[in-house]
Protein backbone atom coordinates (compact mmCIF):
# COMPACT_ATOMS: atom_id res chain seq x y z
CA UNK A 1 0.00 0.00 0.00
CA UNK A 2 1.07 3.69 -0.70
CA UNK A 3 -0.32 6.41 1.44
CA UNK A 4 0.01 10.06 -0.03
CA UNK A 5 -0.60 12.81 2.68
CA UNK A 6 -0.65 16.44 1.90
CA UNK A 7 2.22 16.04 -1.09
CA UNK A 8 3.01 19.69 -2.57
CA UNK A 9 5.79 20.70 -5.17
CA UNK A 10 6.31 23.82 -6.73
CA UNK A 11 8.87 24.36 -9.65
CA UNK A 12 9.98 28.16 -9.81
CA UNK A 13 7.26 29.75 -7.90
CA UNK A 14 5.04 27.53 -9.27
CA UNK A 15 2.74 25.28 -7.38
CA UNK A 16 2.36 22.02 -9.13
CA UNK A 17 0.79 19.59 -6.55
CA UNK A 18 -0.54 21.59 -3.98
CA UNK A 19 -1.35 18.99 -1.17
CA UNK A 20 -2.52 15.73 -2.52
CA UNK A 21 -3.84 13.12 -0.26
CA UNK A 22 -4.55 9.70 -1.26
CA UNK A 23 -4.18 6.01 -0.69
CA UNK A 24 -3.46 3.35 -3.50
CA UNK A 25 -3.80 0.14 -2.24
CA UNK A 26 -2.63 -3.35 -2.85
CA UNK A 27 -3.87 -5.65 -5.44
CA UNK A 28 -5.20 -3.22 -7.46
CA UNK A 29 -4.71 -1.15 -10.43
CA UNK A 30 -4.61 2.84 -9.52
CA UNK A 31 -4.86 4.65 -12.08
CA UNK A 32 -4.20 8.65 -12.29
CA UNK A 33 -5.57 10.96 -14.90
CA UNK A 34 -6.16 14.36 -15.34
CA UNK A 35 -5.43 16.73 -18.11
CA UNK A 36 -1.95 17.77 -19.44
CA UNK A 37 -0.36 20.06 -16.71
CA UNK A 38 -2.37 18.67 -14.16
CA UNK A 39 0.37 17.45 -11.87
CA UNK A 40 0.11 13.60 -12.74
CA UNK A 41 3.50 13.03 -14.09
CA UNK A 42 5.30 14.92 -11.03
CA UNK A 43 2.93 13.09 -8.78
CA UNK A 44 4.30 9.73 -10.34
CA UNK A 45 8.06 11.23 -10.15
CA UNK A 46 7.23 12.70 -6.44
CA UNK A 47 6.70 8.58 -5.91
CA UNK A 48 9.34 7.31 -7.68
CA UNK A 49 11.93 9.79 -5.78
CA UNK A 50 12.75 11.32 -8.81
CA UNK A 51 11.58 14.42 -7.66
CA UNK A 52 11.39 15.46 -3.84
CA UNK A 53 7.59 17.11 -2.37
CA UNK A 54 8.60 20.04 -0.27
CA UNK A 55 5.96 18.98 2.12
CA UNK A 56 4.24 16.26 2.92
CA UNK A 57 4.70 12.39 3.17
CA UNK A 58 5.04 9.39 0.99
CA UNK A 59 4.56 6.21 3.16
CA UNK A 60 5.42 2.70 1.78
CA UNK A 61 3.69 0.20 3.59
CA UNK A 62 4.30 1.95 6.76
CA UNK A 63 8.26 3.73 5.69
CA UNK A 64 8.15 7.32 5.16
CA UNK A 65 10.03 7.78 2.18
CA UNK A 66 11.33 11.24 2.90
CA UNK A 67 13.10 9.64 6.74
CA UNK A 68 14.51 6.78 5.30
CA UNK A 69 18.53 6.36 4.76
CA UNK A 70 20.07 6.74 1.59
CA UNK A 71 20.51 2.44 1.83
CA UNK A 72 16.88 1.80 2.84
CA UNK A 73 15.98 4.25 -0.38
CA UNK A 74 17.87 2.25 -2.57
CA UNK A 75 17.20 -1.01 -0.96
CA UNK A 76 13.00 0.31 -1.25
CA UNK A 77 13.81 1.16 -4.99
CA UNK A 78 15.08 -2.45 -5.70
CA UNK A 79 11.28 -3.15 -4.73
CA UNK A 80 10.06 -0.83 -7.21
CA UNK A 81 9.26 -1.79 -10.92
CA UNK A 82 8.80 0.63 -13.27
CA UNK A 83 7.49 1.09 -17.39
CA UNK A 84 8.29 4.00 -18.56
CA UNK A 85 6.47 5.97 -21.66
CA UNK A 86 8.70 4.99 -24.28
CA UNK A 87 9.75 1.81 -22.42
CA UNK A 88 13.43 3.24 -21.61
CA UNK A 89 15.22 -0.62 -22.61
CA UNK A 90 18.50 -0.57 -22.58
CA UNK A 91 19.49 -0.29 -26.89
CA UNK A 92 22.77 -1.95 -26.60
CA UNK A 93 20.96 -4.99 -24.74
CA UNK A 94 18.93 -7.22 -25.67
CA UNK A 95 15.50 -8.56 -24.99
CA UNK A 96 16.98 -10.73 -22.75
CA UNK A 97 19.77 -9.00 -21.40
CA UNK A 98 17.43 -5.82 -20.39
CA UNK A 99 14.83 -8.46 -18.68
CA UNK A 100 17.73 -9.61 -17.16
CA UNK A 101 19.07 -6.36 -15.81
CA UNK A 102 17.40 -6.30 -12.62
CA UNK A 103 18.69 -9.53 -11.37
CA UNK A 104 21.92 -9.36 -12.35
CA UNK A 105 22.50 -5.89 -10.37
CA UNK A 106 20.44 -7.01 -7.46
CA UNK A 107 20.82 -10.26 -6.67
CA UNK A 108 23.41 -12.99 -5.84
CA UNK A 109 21.85 -15.65 -8.73
CA UNK A 110 23.74 -17.10 -10.82
CA UNK A 111 23.42 -18.01 -14.68
CA UNK A 112 21.25 -20.71 -14.81
CA UNK A 113 18.54 -18.84 -12.07
CA UNK A 114 18.70 -15.96 -14.16
CA UNK A 115 18.09 -17.31 -17.26
CA UNK A 116 15.04 -19.48 -15.90
CA UNK A 117 13.36 -15.88 -14.25
CA UNK A 118 14.24 -14.41 -17.64
CA UNK A 119 12.57 -16.95 -19.42
CA UNK A 120 9.72 -17.03 -17.14
CA UNK A 121 8.59 -13.72 -17.30
CA UNK A 122 9.19 -13.87 -21.00
CA UNK A 123 7.06 -16.73 -21.67
CA UNK A 124 4.40 -14.78 -19.41
CA UNK A 125 4.17 -11.47 -21.53
CA UNK A 126 4.19 -13.96 -24.64
CA UNK A 127 7.32 -12.71 -25.70
CA UNK A 128 10.02 -16.26 -25.60
CA UNK A 129 10.95 -15.98 -28.45
CA UNK A 130 12.51 -12.46 -28.84
CA UNK A 131 15.42 -13.32 -26.60
CA UNK A 132 18.30 -12.20 -28.77
CA UNK A 133 16.62 -9.39 -30.52
CA UNK A 134 17.87 -5.83 -29.99
CA UNK A 135 14.82 -3.30 -28.40
CA UNK A 136 15.64 -1.49 -32.15
CA UNK A 137 13.98 -4.86 -33.52
CA UNK A 138 10.49 -4.89 -31.89
CA UNK A 139 7.87 -3.27 -32.34
CA UNK A 140 6.31 -0.37 -30.05
CA UNK A 141 4.09 -3.19 -27.99
CA UNK A 142 6.90 -5.67 -28.08
CA UNK A 143 9.19 -2.98 -26.16
CA UNK A 144 6.35 -2.21 -23.75
CA UNK A 145 5.84 -5.68 -23.03
CA UNK A 146 9.56 -5.98 -23.14
CA UNK A 147 9.49 -2.99 -20.47
CA UNK A 148 6.43 -4.93 -18.48
CA UNK A 149 8.73 -7.94 -17.87
CA UNK A 150 11.85 -6.19 -16.90
CA UNK A 151 9.74 -3.99 -14.25
CA UNK A 152 8.66 -7.54 -12.60
CA UNK A 153 11.36 -10.08 -13.01
CA UNK A 154 12.52 -9.24 -9.60
CA UNK A 155 9.33 -9.73 -8.33
CA UNK A 156 8.51 -5.95 -6.90
CA UNK A 157 5.57 -4.47 -4.41
CA UNK A 158 5.10 -1.69 -6.41
CA UNK A 159 4.56 -1.31 -10.30
CA UNK A 160 4.41 2.36 -11.73
CA UNK A 161 3.44 2.72 -15.54
CA UNK A 162 3.71 6.19 -17.48
CA UNK A 163 1.02 6.04 -20.26
CA UNK A 164 1.58 2.44 -21.01
CA UNK A 165 -0.76 3.01 -23.84
CA UNK A 166 0.65 5.31 -25.96
CA UNK A 167 1.45 5.08 -29.21
CA UNK A 168 -0.08 2.05 -29.30
CA UNK A 169 -3.06 0.52 -31.33
CA UNK A 170 -6.09 -0.53 -29.46
CA UNK A 171 -5.92 -3.91 -29.85
CA UNK A 172 -2.11 -4.19 -28.36
CA UNK A 173 -3.61 -1.40 -25.87
CA UNK A 174 -6.00 -3.52 -24.40
CA UNK A 175 -3.61 -6.41 -24.03
CA UNK A 176 -1.03 -4.13 -22.43
CA UNK A 177 -3.65 -3.04 -20.03
CA UNK A 178 -4.63 -6.54 -19.31
CA UNK A 179 -1.35 -7.90 -18.70
CA UNK A 180 -1.01 -5.39 -15.94
CA UNK A 181 -3.98 -5.93 -14.39
CA UNK A 182 -3.24 -9.71 -14.29
CA UNK A 183 0.08 -9.42 -13.39
CA UNK A 184 -1.38 -6.76 -10.05
CA UNK A 185 -3.75 -9.87 -9.14
CA UNK A 186 -1.67 -12.48 -9.49
CA UNK A 187 1.65 -11.30 -8.03
CA UNK A 188 -0.38 -8.62 -5.21
CA UNK A 189 1.16 -6.24 -5.66
CA UNK A 190 0.67 -2.03 -5.47
CA UNK A 191 0.66 -0.55 -9.09
CA UNK A 192 0.22 3.05 -10.03
CA UNK A 193 -0.76 3.66 -13.43
CA UNK A 194 -0.53 7.27 -15.10
CA UNK A 195 -2.65 7.39 -18.54
CA UNK A 196 -4.56 9.49 -20.82
CA UNK A 197 -6.33 6.32 -22.26
CA UNK A 198 -10.19 6.62 -21.31
CA UNK A 199 -10.08 2.60 -22.68
CA UNK A 200 -7.85 1.56 -19.76
CA UNK A 201 -9.76 3.53 -16.94
CA UNK A 202 -13.08 1.83 -18.17
CA UNK A 203 -11.57 -1.42 -18.09
CA UNK A 204 -9.26 -1.67 -15.78
CA UNK A 205 -9.28 1.39 -12.87
CA UNK A 206 -9.96 -0.61 -9.39
CA UNK A 207 -9.24 2.82 -7.91
CA UNK A 208 -9.02 6.01 -10.02
CA UNK A 209 -7.78 9.34 -9.12
CA UNK A 210 -8.66 12.63 -11.08
CA UNK A 211 -6.21 15.95 -10.55
CA UNK A 212 -7.57 18.97 -11.48
CA UNK A 213 -5.01 21.78 -11.48
CA UNK A 214 -2.75 19.94 -8.86
CA UNK A 215 -5.61 18.93 -6.34
CA UNK A 216 -7.38 15.45 -6.06
CA UNK A 217 -10.55 16.63 -7.62
CA UNK A 218 -12.19 12.91 -7.43
CA UNK A 219 -11.37 9.93 -6.89
CA UNK A 220 -13.51 6.16 -7.48
CA UNK A 221 -13.76 2.91 -9.25
CA UNK A 222 -14.48 2.51 -12.74
CA UNK A 223 -18.15 1.74 -11.83
CA UNK A 224 -18.63 4.70 -9.66
CA UNK A 225 -17.12 6.98 -12.73
CA UNK A 226 -19.97 5.94 -14.95
CA UNK A 227 -22.36 8.05 -12.11
CA UNK A 228 -20.68 10.40 -11.30
CA UNK A 229 -21.80 13.79 -11.71
CA UNK A 230 -18.58 15.52 -10.72
CA UNK A 231 -18.82 18.50 -13.67
CA UNK A 232 -14.84 18.28 -14.43
CA UNK A 233 -14.46 14.16 -14.18
CA UNK A 234 -17.42 14.41 -16.63
CA UNK A 235 -16.01 17.15 -18.51
CA UNK A 236 -12.88 15.56 -19.08
CA UNK A 237 -13.56 11.72 -19.39
CA UNK A 238 -16.95 12.16 -21.83
CA UNK A 239 -15.16 14.34 -23.79
CA UNK A 240 -15.95 12.18 -26.67
CA UNK A 241 -19.27 11.42 -28.24
CA UNK A 242 -18.55 8.05 -28.14
CA UNK A 243 -18.35 7.86 -24.38
CA UNK A 244 -20.86 10.19 -23.60
CA UNK A 245 -23.50 7.36 -25.39
CA UNK A 246 -21.55 4.66 -23.33
CA UNK A 247 -22.52 6.22 -20.22
CA UNK A 248 -25.79 7.23 -20.88
CA UNK A 249 -26.37 3.82 -21.91
CA UNK A 250 -25.05 2.68 -18.71
CA UNK A 251 -27.29 5.00 -16.85
CA UNK A 252 -30.56 4.31 -18.84
CA UNK A 253 -29.50 0.72 -17.31
CA UNK B 1 27.12 34.94 -17.08
CA UNK B 2 30.53 34.03 -15.11
CA UNK B 3 27.84 32.62 -12.10
CA UNK B 4 26.52 30.25 -15.10
CA UNK B 5 30.17 28.74 -15.61
CA UNK B 6 31.21 28.49 -12.00
CA UNK B 7 27.82 26.53 -11.22
CA UNK B 8 28.73 24.34 -13.90
CA UNK B 9 32.28 23.44 -12.66
CA UNK B 10 31.05 23.27 -9.29
CA UNK B 11 28.03 20.66 -10.86
CA UNK B 12 31.10 19.08 -12.28
CA UNK B 13 33.09 18.41 -9.08
CA UNK B 14 29.63 17.17 -7.61
CA UNK B 15 29.54 14.33 -10.22
CA UNK B 16 32.98 13.57 -10.00
CA UNK B 17 32.32 12.98 -6.37
CA UNK B 18 29.19 10.82 -7.38
CA UNK B 19 30.54 9.12 -9.87
CA UNK B 20 32.91 7.01 -7.34
CA UNK B 21 29.61 6.52 -4.80
CA UNK B 22 27.95 3.44 -4.66
CA UNK B 23 29.99 1.14 -7.02
CA UNK B 24 28.37 -1.35 -9.56
CA UNK B 25 28.53 -4.91 -8.93
CA UNK B 26 32.17 -6.28 -10.44
CA UNK B 27 30.19 -8.75 -12.46
CA UNK B 28 28.19 -6.09 -14.26
CA UNK B 29 31.12 -3.19 -13.65
CA UNK B 30 33.93 -6.18 -15.11
CA UNK B 31 32.00 -6.31 -18.79
CA UNK B 32 31.60 -2.54 -18.95
CA UNK B 33 34.76 -1.63 -18.78
CA UNK B 34 36.07 -4.20 -21.21
CA UNK B 35 32.89 -2.43 -23.56
CA UNK B 36 34.66 0.85 -23.15
CA UNK B 37 38.10 -0.32 -23.47
CA UNK B 38 36.69 -1.88 -27.28
CA UNK B 39 34.69 1.54 -27.69
CA UNK B 40 37.18 3.85 -26.75
CA UNK B 41 40.71 2.23 -27.32
CA UNK B 42 40.47 -0.22 -29.72
CA UNK B 43 37.85 1.75 -31.86
CA UNK B 44 40.49 4.82 -31.80
CA UNK B 45 43.57 2.39 -32.76
CA UNK B 46 42.78 3.07 -37.14
CA UNK B 47 42.71 6.88 -36.78
CA UNK B 48 44.99 7.37 -34.30
CA UNK B 49 47.69 5.51 -36.19
CA UNK B 50 46.67 7.45 -39.99
CA UNK B 51 46.94 10.94 -37.82
CA UNK B 52 50.18 10.38 -35.95
CA UNK B 53 51.94 8.64 -39.41
CA UNK B 54 51.39 11.28 -42.05
CA UNK B 55 51.43 14.08 -39.28
CA UNK B 56 54.73 12.91 -37.97
CA UNK B 57 55.83 12.62 -42.23
CA UNK B 58 54.99 15.98 -42.54
CA UNK B 59 57.09 17.35 -39.06
CA UNK B 60 59.67 15.96 -40.48
CA UNK B 61 59.34 17.05 -44.32
CA UNK B 62 58.12 20.46 -42.81
CA UNK B 63 61.87 20.57 -40.58
CA UNK B 64 63.48 19.70 -43.41
CA UNK B 65 62.59 22.36 -45.66
CA UNK B 66 63.20 25.13 -43.31
CA UNK B 67 66.72 24.24 -42.68
CA UNK B 68 68.58 26.02 -45.38
CA UNK B 69 71.44 27.00 -43.49
CA UNK B 70 74.38 24.37 -44.50
CA UNK B 71 75.39 25.06 -40.96
CA UNK B 72 72.55 23.52 -39.10
CA UNK B 73 73.60 19.51 -38.81
CA UNK B 74 70.97 17.18 -40.85
CA UNK B 75 70.19 15.27 -38.13
CA UNK B 76 67.93 17.77 -36.75
CA UNK B 77 65.40 17.03 -38.84
CA UNK B 78 64.97 13.60 -36.55
CA UNK B 79 65.57 15.74 -33.21
CA UNK B 80 63.01 18.14 -34.48
CA UNK B 81 60.58 15.15 -34.92
CA UNK B 82 61.37 13.26 -31.94
CA UNK B 83 60.97 16.76 -30.29
CA UNK B 84 57.72 17.24 -31.46
CA UNK B 85 56.20 14.19 -31.40
CA UNK B 86 56.70 12.51 -28.19
CA UNK B 87 56.25 16.72 -26.34
CA UNK B 88 53.34 18.05 -28.09
CA UNK B 89 51.93 16.29 -31.05
CA UNK B 90 51.16 12.70 -29.28
CA UNK B 91 49.50 13.35 -26.16
CA UNK B 92 48.13 17.07 -27.06
CA UNK B 93 47.45 17.08 -30.75
CA UNK B 94 45.87 13.40 -30.64
CA UNK B 95 43.76 14.14 -27.33
CA UNK B 96 42.39 17.00 -29.48
CA UNK B 97 41.28 15.09 -31.83
CA UNK B 98 39.72 12.41 -29.35
CA UNK B 99 37.90 15.12 -27.89
CA UNK B 100 35.98 14.87 -31.15
CA UNK B 101 35.97 11.47 -31.79
CA UNK B 102 35.47 10.14 -28.31
CA UNK B 103 33.98 13.21 -27.09
CA UNK B 104 31.19 13.28 -29.24
CA UNK B 105 30.73 9.37 -28.66
CA UNK B 106 30.57 9.71 -25.21
CA UNK B 107 27.64 12.99 -25.32
CA UNK B 108 25.62 11.51 -27.87
CA UNK B 109 25.43 8.37 -26.31
CA UNK B 110 24.94 9.05 -22.64
CA UNK B 111 22.35 11.85 -24.04
CA UNK B 112 20.45 9.88 -25.86
CA UNK B 113 20.15 7.24 -23.08
CA UNK B 114 18.70 10.98 -21.03
CA UNK B 115 16.15 11.89 -23.85
CA UNK B 116 15.04 8.37 -23.98
CA UNK B 117 14.52 7.85 -20.21
CA UNK B 118 17.26 4.86 -19.77
CA UNK B 119 19.12 6.88 -17.54
CA UNK B 120 15.40 7.75 -15.52
CA UNK B 121 15.19 3.64 -15.50
CA UNK B 122 18.66 3.27 -14.07
CA UNK B 123 18.50 5.57 -11.32
CA UNK B 124 15.04 4.07 -10.54
CA UNK B 125 16.33 0.86 -10.35
CA UNK B 126 18.40 2.25 -7.38
CA UNK B 127 21.29 1.92 -9.71
CA UNK B 128 24.00 4.71 -8.93
CA UNK B 129 23.41 6.08 -12.82
CA UNK B 130 26.82 8.20 -12.86
CA UNK B 131 28.58 5.41 -11.68
CA UNK B 132 27.83 2.51 -13.85
CA UNK B 133 27.91 5.04 -17.31
CA UNK B 134 31.36 7.22 -16.52
CA UNK B 135 33.22 5.03 -14.06
CA UNK B 136 34.06 2.71 -16.56
CA UNK B 137 35.41 5.09 -18.83
CA UNK B 138 37.45 6.12 -16.10
CA UNK B 139 38.89 2.41 -16.20
CA UNK B 140 38.85 2.31 -19.64
CA UNK B 141 40.89 5.30 -20.48
CA UNK B 142 43.42 4.49 -17.85
CA UNK B 143 44.72 2.20 -21.14
CA UNK B 144 45.27 5.70 -23.36
CA UNK B 145 49.01 6.12 -22.69
CA UNK B 146 48.72 3.00 -24.17
CA UNK B 147 47.46 4.78 -27.46
CA UNK B 148 49.61 7.77 -27.18
CA UNK B 149 52.64 5.28 -26.89
CA UNK B 150 51.86 4.04 -30.18
CA UNK B 151 50.82 7.72 -32.18
CA UNK B 152 54.48 8.38 -30.87
CA UNK B 153 55.96 5.45 -32.43
CA UNK B 154 54.10 5.86 -35.27
CA UNK B 155 54.52 9.78 -35.92
CA UNK B 156 58.44 8.96 -35.58
CA UNK B 157 57.88 6.32 -38.10
CA UNK B 158 56.33 8.85 -40.40
CA UNK B 159 59.04 11.17 -39.90
CA UNK B 160 61.98 8.20 -40.24
CA UNK B 161 59.75 7.20 -43.87
CA UNK B 162 59.50 11.14 -45.10
CA UNK B 163 62.80 12.01 -44.58
CA UNK B 164 64.83 9.33 -45.66
CA UNK B 165 62.48 8.14 -48.97
CA UNK B 166 61.48 11.74 -49.92
CA UNK B 167 65.43 12.28 -49.85
CA UNK B 168 65.85 15.25 -47.16
CA UNK B 169 67.99 12.62 -44.50
CA UNK B 170 69.67 9.63 -44.53
CA UNK B 171 68.38 6.76 -42.57
CA UNK B 172 71.69 6.67 -40.25
CA UNK B 173 71.08 10.66 -39.31
CA UNK B 174 67.47 10.43 -39.13
CA UNK B 175 67.87 7.78 -36.39
CA UNK B 176 70.85 10.13 -34.87
CA UNK B 177 69.01 12.74 -34.57
CA UNK B 178 66.40 10.61 -32.92
CA UNK B 179 68.83 9.90 -30.08
CA UNK B 180 70.76 12.89 -29.71
CA UNK B 181 70.25 15.16 -26.00
CA UNK B 182 67.22 12.44 -25.19
CA UNK B 183 65.48 13.22 -22.22
CA UNK B 184 64.26 10.23 -20.03
CA UNK B 185 61.92 12.31 -18.63
CA UNK B 186 60.48 13.74 -21.65
CA UNK B 187 58.54 10.62 -21.53
CA UNK B 188 57.25 10.95 -17.98
CA UNK B 189 55.80 14.64 -18.70
CA UNK B 190 54.13 13.16 -21.77
CA UNK B 191 52.31 10.06 -20.34
CA UNK B 192 51.43 12.45 -17.00
CA UNK B 193 49.82 14.82 -19.51
CA UNK B 194 48.43 12.26 -21.11
CA UNK B 195 46.94 10.94 -18.59
CA UNK B 196 45.20 13.54 -17.19
CA UNK B 197 43.80 14.44 -20.32
CA UNK B 198 42.49 10.99 -20.53
CA UNK B 199 40.44 12.02 -17.42
CA UNK B 200 39.46 15.35 -19.14
CA UNK B 201 38.44 12.94 -22.09
CA UNK B 202 36.28 10.61 -19.68
CA UNK B 203 34.41 13.59 -17.49
CA UNK B 204 33.32 16.52 -19.55
CA UNK B 205 31.66 14.80 -22.12
CA UNK B 206 30.16 12.84 -19.88
CA UNK B 207 28.52 15.59 -17.90
CA UNK B 208 27.31 17.11 -20.83
CA UNK B 209 25.78 14.23 -21.61
CA UNK B 210 24.47 13.29 -18.31
CA UNK B 211 22.71 16.54 -17.40
CA UNK B 212 21.60 17.51 -21.05
CA UNK B 213 17.96 18.79 -21.82
CA UNK B 214 15.69 18.08 -24.21
CA UNK B 215 15.63 15.99 -27.52
CA UNK B 216 17.75 14.86 -30.50
CA UNK B 217 18.90 18.37 -31.20
CA UNK B 218 20.06 19.40 -27.80
CA UNK B 219 22.32 16.15 -28.21
CA UNK B 220 24.09 17.23 -30.93
CA UNK B 221 24.54 20.48 -29.31
CA UNK B 222 25.63 18.93 -25.90
CA UNK B 223 28.37 17.07 -28.28
CA UNK B 224 29.63 20.31 -29.87
CA UNK B 225 29.55 22.07 -26.38
CA UNK B 226 31.42 18.99 -24.78
CA UNK B 227 34.02 19.20 -27.64
CA UNK B 228 34.87 22.81 -27.27
CA UNK B 229 34.84 22.26 -23.36
CA UNK B 230 36.86 19.25 -23.43
CA UNK B 231 39.44 20.79 -25.99
CA UNK B 232 39.54 23.82 -24.25
CA UNK B 233 40.53 21.94 -21.06
CA UNK B 234 43.18 20.07 -22.58
CA UNK B 235 44.76 22.94 -24.11
CA UNK B 236 44.93 24.83 -20.33
CA UNK B 237 45.65 21.90 -19.06
CA UNK B 238 48.54 21.25 -21.21
CA UNK B 239 49.89 25.07 -20.59
CA UNK B 240 49.83 24.30 -16.39
CA UNK B 241 51.30 20.84 -16.77
CA UNK B 242 53.72 22.35 -19.15
CA UNK B 243 54.87 25.07 -16.71
CA UNK B 244 54.68 22.90 -13.66
CA UNK B 245 56.78 19.64 -15.15
CA UNK B 246 59.13 21.69 -17.42
CA UNK B 247 59.29 25.25 -16.92
CA UNK B 248 61.20 25.09 -13.49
Amino acid sequence: MIEIKNVEKSFGGNKILKGISTIFETGKTNLIIGQSGSGKTVLLKSLLGIHTPESGQICFDGRVYSELQADEKRELRTEIGMVFQGSALFDSMTVAENVAFPLRMFTKNNKAQIKERVDFVLERVDLQDAHSKLPSQISGGMQKRVAIARAIVNKPKYLFCDEPNSGLDPNTSILIDNLIMKITEEYDITTVINTHDMNSVMEIGDNILFLKDGLKAWQGTKEEIFRTDNEAVVDFVYSSNLFRKVREAYLKE
Amino acid sequence: MLIRYITQIGRYFLMLKEIFNKQTKWSVMRNLIFKEINDLIIDSLGIVAFISFFVGGVVAIQTALNLTNPLIPKYLIGFATRQSVILEFAPTFISVIMAGKMGSFITSSIGTMRVTEQIDALEVMGVNALNYLVFPKIIALLLYPFLIGIAMFLGILGGWMAGVYGGFISSAEFINGTQKDFIPFHIAYAFIKTLIFAMLLATIPSFHGYYMKGGALEVGKASTVAFVWTSVSIILFNYILTQLLLGS
